[in-house]
Order: C-alpha cells, then structure tokens, then sequence
C-alpha cells in the first residue's frame, strides 16, 4: 500500500476508534458468556443422555433427559397442573404473607423502642431455630393440609425478614431523620416518607432472598403433609423408587424458582427507576 | 424587634455513666433581620444550642422563645439546615424542596409557586426534575437552602453548612447563601467552629465558652462590605478575626 491509498475515502469506515473497539469487545464478551451458559447447560444434558445411553449410569437411579421427557408427557396434564398449582399457591402466598407480615413487624420494632428491647432475644433464638423442626407441631394446630404448608413458608421466610427489614430501617442516616424532625414531623410521616422510601433497595433484597427461602419453606412443607403439589410428587417418586417423577418434578420446580426470581427482578428493575437507585 | 430569646437556660444531659452540663445559663437574643454567628471551641455544645433553639430538646432550665412563644418544631418557625445536605435520593429537587411543605401540610398551589420561584431565582430551575446525585455540591447545598426557606421560617439556624463543601466551592456557597439569605430578608443564625467564616457572614458574632457553654463576649462586627468574599477582602477582616481568634481560644 502507497501512501497515495491510505488517502482514499473508501478506506476510511475500516478505522475504529477506541470507543468503538471497546464496545465491540463488550459485545463480543457478552455474547460469548451467553455462548457459554447455553453450552454447559446443552452439555450436562447430553453428557447426561449419554452416559445413560452408553450404560456408564444406571438410569432407573440417576434417570436421565429423555425420560423425564417421556415421564412428562404421559402424565395427565390436568393432574400435572393441579400439582403444579398446588405449590405455587402455597409458595406465593406464603411468600406475600411473610414479607407483608415482616415488614410490618419490623415497622413496629422500629417504632416503639422498648418492645424492640424486650424481644430482640427472642428474635436472635427464633432466628437460629431449625424452623422444619416446628412441622409437628404445625400440623397438629393447623390441621395437615395447605394450610400447614403456608404457615411453614411463613414461619422460615419471616424471622429473617424481620431482622433484615430492621436493620436497613435502623441504619437510615440520622441527619436525615433530624432534619425531618426539625420541620416537625410526626413518626407517621418520618416512616412514610423517610424510612420506607430510604429502605426500597433493602425491601426489593429482602423480597429476593424470601424467593429462595418460600420455596425452600412450601417443599419442605410438602415433604411433611402434603396429599398433592410437586414435594408430593417428589416424596412419593422416591418411596415408590420411580426415579423419573422425581427428576421431572424438581425440573419443573427449577423452572417455577427462575420464573419467579424473574418476577422478583422485574420488581427491582421497576422500583430501581421509580426511585432512582442508581 | 426581639425575635428569638435565650432566657437563662442550661442543659444538662443524663447518660447511664454521667451528668453532663452542655449548656449553662445562655443569654442570647437576636434581633429580626440580623446574621449571628456563635463561635466556640470544637466541643463546646453547639449542636445542643441549636437543637434546643429547633425545638427538638428543651432546656433543662430557663427558656427559649421566638415572638415570645415557646418554640416547638411543629410550628415551622425555625428552619433548621445541617451540616450535610441531606437531599432525599429518590425525590427530585422540586420534591426535595417540597419537603416541607408536605410535611406541614402547608402545600398549596401558592406555597408550591413560591418555592419554585425560589429554585429559578437562584439558578436551579432548570434542574427541577433532576435528582440530587445530579448536582454538584454547591447546587444541592442551595437546593438545600431552598428546601428550608419553602415553609418560610421565621429563623433559620445554620450548622455549619459548608463543612461537607469542598475548599474551592465553599467560599462560593458561602456568597451564595449569605446573598440568598439576606435577599429573602431572613434572620440567621449560623453555628460554627471557622472563625474567618463567621467574620465574613455576621452582624454579630457571640463567642462561647468550652462545655458548658455561656456567653463569654458579643462582638458587633462592623465590616461594612456586602458579600462575604467582599468582606474577607477588607483590611478590617484580619483585625477582626484576630480578636474573635483570640477570644476563642484565651
């Protein structure tokens, strides 16, 4: 090349800034994590099949893809989503009931200081109580059914609501709180219009980590009593020894957990504009 | 006219290991329309004077009034405006600055009119919709400023506002305040521990006592200059930081 060519306009669109290089990198890094998620996922699945396949594993203990696949299909779909929507309302509604009711918990220990002092020891050891170890009880005051269930749910999500919910409505700045004062404020407006809007980011987190902590309560709820709802099915695939109803219910679970966790985020994504968090 | 009046009052705080007297028999009174300024040594119980003048702690002993009514926080004479800014995040400055007003329930298409004046007056208008983190440090002090004068207070106590400003901005905030200040007519009263700060801001400079905190001497600055940057240029100032310097610190 002369140095005539590198005059030519045509050459011109081949130069790159250093921003555009760097976005192209960033593009490129992205689309290879992507790549590789799908990957490893693709990956276990055939390295699953065929391992099974080529007899390395004994599929009736360890299943394998394609017959969760013929499992699902040949079960009743109607029976399928009864169970389905059987765990998903224990979880949901245990999950609301317990943040709502954690949050108002933890609005009244804010609130009045004293009952915050005489139940902090009681917090700390409901705390590091094995709540499953509650579960007979539960079912003898509840009754074995649904209800036992969400109470569960309620029982493992809410002491850590409380405490979590607590702390971040404690480490409010207390500038800001003195500043409201100073205008007068009543607790009322200092809670709705300081404390609660200062704690979004920590309310959102805390929904986050009851996600995880919902499902881990309605699963082991079922385990305990259930007559319907995938910890059912998952309890009576591994006493009937069909290792398949097992796999496929916990894969269904799988995809129940992400939906919502996927709520929970759409959650975030809103209140983070609507507040602007940065 | 007497606006605010410090009759004789003392604090003492009680902790689990000890008394403390923070304040003893205060004597202070300002006049409407005047910029005071009390000086002590770092310690020396300022922020107790002025959270008992804000209302939000009574005196042990002796009183507090303004238009010889006792104060209290509720009745939005006093405006009370902290070291930090302390802007809500999550609210834009028209909704900072709103504050307030909401929180007196003194919102009204007037009030709000009034506050909003301020914001283009004073050269936030056009960041009525941003968010604090938007602003320098300088702006969001004045938003902040704005926010305590929107419910019009009779006085406005001032903790040393310029502290969290970094040096080359805070000679400017403090211009800006002082002419914000003195252009909305308002009666001041500024807490420091920066004695050439004081010289520059105040008509009258009341020097404190180590804990507990009295009256030790009132000066009557007579500096004539309009703005504090005006005032820090005039051959009087040094000669009378000087004499405050050295009464704080004898």
């Amino acid at each position: 090349m002369n140095i005539k060519d590198t005059g030519l306009p045509c050459l011109m669109p081949r130069v790159k800034t250093p921003r555009q290089r760097y976005l192209a990198k960033r593009r490129n890094d992205k689309l290879i994590v992507a790549a590789l998620q799908i990957g490893l996922l693709l990956a276990f699945i055939g390295l699953w099949e065929l391992a099974a396949y080529l007899g390395w594993i004994d599929s009736f203990i360890t299943s394998c893809p394609s017959r969760i696949v013929k499992t699902l299909s040949s079960l009743n779909p109607s029976e399928l989503f009864t169970h389905i929507g059987y765990t998903l309302a224990e979880c949901v509604v245990g999950f609301i009931a317990a943040s709502l009711l954690g949050i108002l918990i933890a609005v009244l220990l804010w609130r009045f200081v004293k009952l915050r002092r005489v139940l902090e020891p009681y917090i700390v050891v409901l705390n590091a109580l094995p709540k499953i170890a509650l579960g007979p009880i539960i079912i003898i005051w509840v009754g074995a059914g649904a209800q036992a269930i969400i109470v569960m749910t309620v029982l493992i999500c809410i002491i850590v609501t409380v405490i979590s919910v607590l702390n971040g409505f404690m480490a409010v700045d207390e500038g800001k709180i003195l500043l409201m004062r100073s205008m007068g404020a009543t607790k009322l407006q200092i809670l709705t219009k300081l404390i609660l809007p200062a704690n979004v980011p920590a309310l959102v987190n805390m929904l986050k980590i009851n996600v995880g902590l919902a499902w881990v309560g309605t699963i082991m709820g079922e385990y305990l009593v259930s007559t319907a709802g995938l910890g059912y099915l998952i309890i009576y695939g591994s006493q009937v020894f069909k290792m398949d109803l097992v796999m496929a219910s916990t894969v269904i679970l799988c995809i129940l957990a992400t939906v919502m966790y996927l709520g929970v985020a759409a959650i975030e994504r809103v209140t983070k504009k609507r507040y602007h968090i940065e | 006219m007497t606006l605010l009046a410090v009759n004789h009052a003392d604090v003492i705080y009680q902790t689990e290991k000890s008394e403390t007297e923070a304040v003893r028999d205060l004597n202070v009174t300002v006049d409407e329309g005047e910029f005071i300024a009390l000086v002590g040594p770092s310690g020396c119980g300022k922020t107790t004077i002025l959270s008992m003048i804000a209302g939000l702690l009574s005196p042990t002993s002796g009183s507090v009034t303004i238009d010889g009514e006792p104060v209290s926080a509720a009745s939005g004479n006093v405006g009370y405006m902290l070291q930090r800014d302390n802007l809500f995040e999550w609210r834009t400055i028209e909704s900072n600055v709103l504050l307030g007003l909401s929180v007196q329930k003194k919102l009204t298409d007037e009030s709000r009119a009034y506050a909003v004046g301020m914001l283009d007056k004073y050269g936030l208008g056009e960041f009525r919709d941003a968010y604090p983190t938007q602003l320098s440090g300088g702006m969001r002090q004045r938003a902040a400023l704005i926010r305590t004068l929107a419910f019009k207070p009779r006085l406005l106590l001032l903790d040393e506002p310029f502290s969290a400003v970094d040096f080359q901005t805070r000679m400017k905030v403090c211009d800006d305040v002082h002419s914000i200040i003195k252009n909305e007519k308002k009666t001041a009263l500024l807490v420091t521990h920066d004695i050439s700060e004081a010289v520059s801001m105040a008509d009258k400079i009341f020097v404190l006592t180590k804990r507990p905190a009295t009256v030790k001497t009132v000066f009557d600055i007579d500096i004539t200059a309009e703005t504090p940057l005006k005032r820090r240029e005039s051959p009087r100032f040094s000669e009378w930081f000087d004499r405050v310097w050295k009464e704080v610190t004898l």
